[in-house]
């Protein structure tokens, strides 16, 4: 198993530089010449030519990747244009603030999701099943922006309950999951980012149970004289590892894909700076928010992948 | 115990003149066939040793004979119809086809030999193509050198006529449509599409139901005689092997331990792993109830096999000699049943050689 | 062993009557026929793709029109069946012609995707050794990325547009659906009609022709129809986040965008964009599920 993990761990190094080739070459490809950005249009040509020196311009394209990633690495993104702070610090406090409702949703999003994927398959073709599995389809069509919107109008326009966007006043620095008055902000943004892992991990558990429960160990059980819930409590056992390793993967999809959810609720995330940076060109934001981004779910499903084959001993890689 | 005729070289017929090498060459000779897969692991993918699926084989198939190849599974039996077949790329390996060495600057193309040596795989179900129907499937071949579409059809009609199957209600129909020993049927039909003179018959009817099974083998006897065809019929089991083959050879972990004609093999085995091979038949007699397995044990790892002799390690007659160096098939020159066992060579220095 | 007992049954095939010869595809269809939810969701498929196409003759206003005096105004007010939005131009009109775009973005790249992640993946299974490599590893680096993510990042530096969009959507699909195309191929090559054909003297673009596609199609098919849902909503994402469609043309997401505006005052309006990209998209993942089960025919 060790050997397994140090392989896996070794293959995610390559696909790690790949991530960082592409995210390199999106900003070479992007339009305008970033030494214009930086300088005043009058400029003088002795100005310019001074300035890519300074920046490495005038190297050749792989050198320049190479210097990039060496001082990625080290934890320079550069320097963001529109707040003037390094983009790493940046990047890393709202990504906390990502991390708290994408947690929180794929919680949500589990709890529900295992129980009501348990019911349908217990009930496998029956209305109870149909039901189910309607939610499930429900919430991976459903488009999370909208359905923010619409949560926002029953909750916080007409119903008032809930506030409809931003932090509150404590802000993020010390942002207190416990403390209800800061808690009611991150609510309406969690329940709307749980409906797409809700259906698709209720579809996991769905398959899952469905495929134990027809197994001969589940017949043997039943044949012993099991009644439902000791059999349930016997397949969802089973059928656990393989639901875990479906969130864990959610929510690397929910960290890394944030921004609609945190733009509609102004939530002060990745999502959110990213969705800032786009509007206001800020390049170097917005590819050390891609980068840090990726590369945080790479390595969420590394963790998720190791966690696996620890759990779970049928797995034997070789 | 043989309906068929003894090989009945008297009824001439009209398919397959193109027999070039004389009656006395025989059909296929096979010299030091070998084929190893390297088996990789550890974190660089580095070869760490390989399997020797077929090691150094030599045989000869006559004209017009079917030889039985036996052996237990894992043996070697399908990789040796694959690698004759060049379905595979054997390491090394000299085919000489009725007189014509294959593949080499003065001999026959492969495409030329696949069109004189056609397979019938033992998977009626993954054999073939669910997307295709059986007509198309048989006409596929024909097509592919070069024949017409409507042509090609029609040869497939006639074939699948000709092996019991009625073209014009199952021609259309999916491979899923048809019973397992429908699909072999057209599986037959296919290999026979090419006008191939060697059929190799890869499990033909393994898979299939004790009566069918009965019915297909009853038909490729017939194919036999009226396509004048030459067999090479792999199985693991040893009754079917006895009822169809004239001669018989013996597999034991990628090489031959024995070959020669099939009332020899059976009813008088030289090699140890044939005799307990045989004895592992099940007798309908219940005088000769067997209450103890003939061989015990697995088949060795075909990575590291032994050295000396493969069996030695599951022989009783094992001694040091069969550690020390490995029997050869030809250690008897000229006989026609030889056994790769110490035991049946004067010289070897095993005490129960036959002196 | 006597066998010639047994030999007049293999002469005869039974004449009594057989099932109809039926193809896949055409069992795949009979499957359909009765599958009622299906049918119907491919019906407002069907009747949402001919609004969308018969947007320019039955909108009853210019979609781009603005009458500043009207804005955002409720459904039913004077000739706006369902209202106008905050610039003060007709919802209906404004949703029609929306839905050109939005099934245009949500259909295009998947169609690109499956054409360009396809042909990949069909080599890549059937090459294998180092061009699978190859292929599949560059693949993988693609498939570090969130979906979303990924289309951000590349409309949001290539800057937004319709067309970046949807080079973003494509770029998404593509390791997907090669990854679905090249398992299936790997596995139909190993298959013994495959190395039949081969026994058989057949070129290798004649067997990927013949035997390899029709196997392969279904399942890319299946998933590649999955994958417009998804289009459809990131689609739509994109454009609610500027980076798609621009304005003034008229977009499912760019027109809950600029709702969001009108929100406190008019929330039914902001509604009605989403709700249109929410039956979408619903009724594209239901018919791929019946699909699913439809072709799953053990052939």
């Amino acid at each position: 198993m060790w050997y397994y993990a140090a392989r896996r761990i070794l293959m995610s190094i390559p696909i790690a530089l790949g991530v960082s080739v592409i995210c390199y070459t999106l900003v070479l490809l992007s339009p305008g010449d970033p030494i214009q950005a930086l300088l005043p249009p009058d400029a003088t040509p002795e100005e310019v030519a001074f300035l890519k020196r300074a920046y490495g311009f005038d190297k050749p394209i792989p050198v320049q990747y190479f210097y990039w990633l060496m001082r990625a690495i080290s934890g320079d993104l550069g320097i963001s244009l529109q707040t003037n702070r390094p983009v790493f610090t940046e990047v890393m406090g709202a990504l906390s603030n990502t991390i708290v409702i994408s947690v929180g949703a794929v919680l949500l999003a589990f709890s529900l999701a295992f129980a009501l994927g348990t019911i349908a398959a217990y009930n496998a073709g029956r209305p109870a099943d149909k039901i189910a599995t309607g939610i499930a389809v429900v919430g991976v069509s459903i488009p999370n922006y909208w359905l923010g919107i619409v949560l926002v109008i029953i909750f916080a326009v007409n119903l008032g309950l809930l506030p409809a966007s931003g932090m509150g006043t404590k802000g993020s620095t010390n942002f207190d999951i416990f403390d209800w008055e800061q808690a009611r902000y991150a609510i309406l943004p969690i329940l709307t980012m749980s409906f797409v892992p809700l259906g698709i991990i209720m579809r996991t558990t769905r398959s899952a149970i469905a495929e134990i429960l027809n197994q001969d160990f589940v017949q043997m059980l039943r044949a012993k004289g099991l009644g439902p819930l000791a059999v349930l409590r016997h397949a969802t056992r089973n059928a656990l590892p393989q639901v875990l390793t479906v969130m864990g993967l959610q929510l690397g999809y929910l960290v890394g894909g944030s921004i609609l959810v945190e733009t509609i609720f102004a939530w002060p995330g990745t999502g959110f700076l990213m969705s800032k940076a786009i509007l206001t060109r800020d390049v170097p934001m917005l590819q050390g928010a891609i980068l840090l981004l990726a590369v945080t779910f790479v390595t969420i499903n590394l963790l998720v992948d190791l966690l696996q084959t620890a759990v779970d001993p049928r797995i034997k890689r070789a | 115990m043989k309906p068929m005729a003894e090989r009945d070289f008297a009824n001439p017929l009209p398919i397959n003149t193109a027999d070039r090498g004389g009656r006395q060459q025989p059909m296929l000779l096979v010299q030091s066939l070998k084929k190893h897969f390297p088996v990789k692991s550890g974190l660089l993918q580095r070869q760490k040793g390989a399997v020797r699926a077929v090691d150094n084989i030599s045989f000869s198939v006559l004209k017009g004979e079917t030889l039985g190849i036996v052996g237990e599974s894992g043996c070697g039996k399908s990789t040796l119809a694959r690698l004759l077949m060049h379905l595979i790329t054997a390491d090394a390996c000299t085919l000489v086809f009725d007189g014509d060495p294959v593949s080499e600057i003065r001999g026959i193309t492969l495409r030329d030999l696949r069109k004189n040596m056609q397979m019938v795989f033992q998977d009626s179900y993954s054999s073939l193509n669910p997307r295709l129907p059986i007509r198309n499937t048989i006409a596929y071949g024909p097509v592919v050198h070069g024949m017409a579409k409507s042509d090609a059809e029609r040869l497939a009609n006639d074939l699948l006529n000709r092996v019991g199957l009625r073209s014009e209600i199952y021609g259309a129909r999916y491979p899923h449509e048809l019973s397992g020993g429908q699909k072999q049927r057209v599986n037959i039909a296919r290999a026979l599409a090419l006008t191939p003179r060697v059929l190799i018959l890869d499990e033909a009817v393994s898979a299939l139901d004790k009566s069918v099974e009965a019915q297909v083998l009853n038909l490729l006897n017939e194919l036999k005689r009226d396509f004048n065809l030459t067999y090479l019929f792999i199985s693991h089991d040893l009754n079917v092997v006895q009822y169809i083959s004239d001669r018989v050879l013996v597999m034991y972990l990628g090489q031959v331990v024995e070959i020669g004609p099939v009332e020899e093999i059976y009813g008088n085995p030289r090699h140890p792993y044939t005799r307990a091979l045989l004895q592992s038949r099940l007798s309908m007699n219940p005088a000769e109830r067997v209450t103890e397995p003939p061989i015990g044990g697995d088949p060795p790892n075909p990575i590291n096999p032994p050295s000396g002799c493969r069996f030695r390690t599951r022989c009783i007659f094992a001694e040091g000699v069969c550690e020390a160096s490995q029997p050869t098939l030809d250690a008897v020159t000229g006989d026609r049943h030889p056994a790769a066992c110490h035991m049946t060579d004067p010289m070897s220095g095993h005490t129960k050689a036959a002196a | 062993m006597s066998v010639a007992s047994l030999s007049d049954l293999s002469a005869a095939p039974p004449t009594e009557k057989l099932p109809p010869v039926r193809g896949y595809w055409a069992s795949v269809g009979n499957r359909l026929r009765y599958d009622y939810l299906t049918i119907f969701f491919l019906s407002v498929i069907a009747i949402i793709v001919v609004l969308a196409i018969l947007a320019p003759l039955i909108a009853p206003f210019d979609p781009t029109k603005s009458h500043m005096a009207y804005r955002l105004k409720p459904p039913g007010f004077r000739n706006f069946m369902l209202g106008t939005d905050e610039l003060g131009r007709d919802m209906l009109s404004r949703l029609l012609w929306g839905g050109r775009t939005s099934l245009l973005m949500g259909i295009f790249p998947v169609l690109l995707a499956t054409l360009v992640g396809g042909s990949l993946g069909v080599a890549a299974g059937f090459m294998g050794g180092r061009t699978n490599t190859f292929i599949m590893r560059t693949m993988d680096v693609v498939f570090a990325f969130p979906s979303v993510l990924l289309a951000v990042a590349i409309s949001g530096t290539l800057g937004g547009g319709a067309k970046n969009g949807m080079l973003a959507l494509t770029l998404v699909f593509i390791p997907s659906i090669c990854r679905v195309a090249e398992s299936a191929t790997t596995q139909v090559r190993g298959l013994d009609f495959v190395e039949a054909a081969r026994a058989s003297g057949g070129s290798t673009l004649s067997i990927v022709r013949t035997h390899i596609l029709g196997n392969v199609l279904g399942p890319v098919f299946i998933f590649a129809s999955s994958l417009i849902s998804v289009s459809i909503l990131l689609g739509s994402g994109l454009s609610f986040l500027g980076l798609g469609v621009e304005p003034p043309t008229p977009d499912w997401g760019l027109m809950l965008s600029t709702l969001r505006a009108g929100i406190y005052t008019q929330p039914l309006l902001c509604a009605l964009p989403g709700a249109a990209i929410f039956i979408t998209s619903l009724s594209f993942n239901l018919v791929s599920d019946g699909l699913r089960q439809a072709m799953d025919v053990k052939a």
